[in-house]
């Protein structure tokens, strides 16, 4: 059913700290080896060995280069995959009913059997969190690994997306958002965690944690020439009468 | 976004079908035979060459029947359920218009009523996405319910002047008026268009990742090598160049040799089914280039995370 569900009785989803995450991709590679071995059909590549190999992933991650006005620029690394939004434009505009958000946990996902691969969804998303899957001939997202997270056949310490649990930074945290006492809705109230596009009205459930400010950060402008010494813009002896001798021609 | 020729072929005549529908259902048709069953099997062609057309644009169409369950919440859906309700009352009435050459009145209002519907809901799958700027406004479902009732009244004035029916000339009056009306409306579509660019929207660069608050944002790596499938739906490049030649045939095509043939048919010393059919088919392939442009310079919200197209309007207009 592609109605939303009015309320949902867990929000489960992640934490992304973009103070934290040093843009490894770590996250993505271990969502495609899960995804592609487990539940569902495998997340296809396309032209995998050739010039132009593209394909299926849940999890990418970007770079960033913030300039902030009076200090330096710096990079954020940054990975985007589905917020399992409350508001799920890409669950409604499904005419088929293969999309739909789960009433018990608030996990979004996509019934493949039932997807004839219109595209609408990934139209409907604002985040670029669903991908076609080209040889399926489906619309695949992120699960937030839900056949790891009830999965009893595993230790309990690996029931988390298969992203939270490979991050090597702990820059990604799983839990539930309904639960105001959760370590991840406390670590967004501390942290000033925010939600991506909030004008779409999507009411994403997973947050990211912003960077946190520079403190030491350098004024823009100073770089290293505060640090090391700078060739004079007038040089002598040799290259000072070279200089002059080029300026005859210049 | 990828401007997917299925999609805009389906767009173009599913529109013109329906309103053809519509029209006929209204009472606007002629007596004739020949007249009667060449508009029926056209209104149709139009219809459902469009629709099969719609197909061809799945990755799994065998799975498509699944499409008419999701009416309560997905226009997609109610297109579909609301085209085949369409088509359906209009062959019962068309049964009656061609066996019997009677216009059951209440039956064709009601297939006229659901072609609206039909082609409402088929702008409301674009109009609906707050994804994509330039459709989310009201003049898009005006735009294609505008043209399609341009096209239907110029397919309906050419057959009525090809098969010798009488009020071709009338007809062909009150689609000189659809047509002007129709570019009024993308005129102002694309007026708007100009200044809605994804940063305006409050979906660039620095909105998509929050970094905005921070300072100026910059996509600095990218977190594939290859175009991928978000790039090719939704971060739509090629051909973008050809932008304002594109819509200078639109506009020379779709508005300005259709109205010329049509005045000259109504008025003119000529036989007005030669310039109307001539009308008819200029006017196409201008609608085909029109909705090329709708999908080719329209910007999703995603082409921000990749740092592409952050303060482009509309292309052809700058």
């Amino acid at each position: 059913m592609t109605t939303l569900p009015q309320t949902t009785n867990k929000k489960l989803g992640l934490v992304i700290d973009l103070d934290v995450c040093v843009g490894c991709h770590a996250c993505a590679v271990a969502c495609k080896e899960w995804n592609t071995g487990a539940y569902g059909a495998p997340l296809s590549d396309m032209d995998a060995y050739g010039a132009e190999p593209s394909g299926t992933w849940l999890n990418r991650v970007h770079s960033y280069e913030v300039k902030p006005e009076d200090k330096p620029a710096q990079i954020v690394h940054f990975p985007r995959s589905c917020l399992h939004c409350e508001d799920a434009p890409c669950v409604t505009v499904c005419p088929t009913g293969a999309s739909y958000k789960r009433s018990e946990d608030g996990i979004v996902l996509v019934n493949e059997d039932r997807c004839m691969g219109c595209g609408l969804c990934a139209w409907a998303c604002p985040y670029g969190a669903r991908e076609m899957d080209m040889d399926a001939g489906v619309m695949k997202k992120c699960t937030l690994c839900v056949d790891r997270i009830y999965n009893d056949h595993i230790p309990q310490e690996d029931r988390v997306p298969s992203c939270v649990r490979t991050c090597p930074a702990n820059a990604r945290h799983f839990g539930d958002f309904a639960d105001t006492d959760s370590a991840v809705s406390r670590m967004v109230a501390e942290r000033g965690g925010y939600d991506l596009m909030p004008e779409q009205g999507t009411r994403p459930v997973n947050k990211y944690l912003p960077p946190r400010p520079k403190a030491d950060a350098m004024p823009a402008g100073e770089g290293c020439g505060k640090h090391g010494a700078r060739i004079p813009a007038t040089p002598g002896g040799l290259l000072g009468w070279l200089d002059r001798a080029l300026a005859v021609l210049d | 976004m990828h401007p997917a020729l299925s999609v805009i072929v389906f767009t173009t005549l599913s529109g013109i079908g329906f309103a053809l529908m519509g029209l006929l259902g209204i009472g606007l048709g002629g007596d004739g035979l020949a007249f009667r069953w060449t508009a029926v099997v056209l209104a149709y062609a139009f219809a459902v060459i469009g629709l099969l057309s719609s197909v061809a644009h799945l990755k799994s169409p065998g799975r498509a029947i699944h499409a008419f369950s999701q009416w309560r919440s997905s226009w997609l859906s109610r297109e579909g359920v609301l085209s085949i309700l369409t088509l359906g009352v209009f062959g019962l009435w068309a049964l009656a218009y061609l066996f019997m050459n009677r216009s059951i009145g209440s039956l064709g209002i009601l297939a006229a009523v659901l072609a609206v519907a039909t082609v409402y809901s088929t702008s409301m799958i674009y109009a609906q996405l707050r994804t994509v700027p330039h459709w989310a406004t009201w003049l898009t479902p005006a735009a294609f319910l505008a043209f399609g009732v341009a096209g239907g009244l110029m397919l309906l004035a050419t057959l009525l002047a090809v098969f010798g029916e009488d009020g071709a000339r009338a007809v062909a009056q009150f689609a000189l008026l659809a047509l002007v009306i129709a570019w009024s409306v993308k005129a102002a579509w694309w007026q708007r268009t100009a200044k809605t660019t994804l940063v305006a929207a409050g979906s660039g660069t620095g909105d998509a990742t929050g970094l905005g608050r921070i300072g100026k944002v910059r996509a600095f790596e990218p977190p594939h090598t290859s175009p991928n499938y978000l790039m090719r739906e939704m971060a739509f490049e090629v051909g973008r160049n050809r932008a304002r030649a594109l819509r200078r045939v639109a506009i020379a095509a779709g508005a300005v040799l259709p109205t010329l043939l049509v005045i000259l048919a109504v008025y003119g010393p000529v036989a007005p089914a030669a310039a109307l059919l001539l009308a008819l088919a200029i006017h196409l392939a201008g609608m085909l280039a029109e909705r090329w442009l709708f999908f080719a310079e329209a910007r999703h919200a995603v082409a921000s995370y990749y740092g592409i197209g952050q303060s482009d309007g509309a292309l052809a207009s700058r």
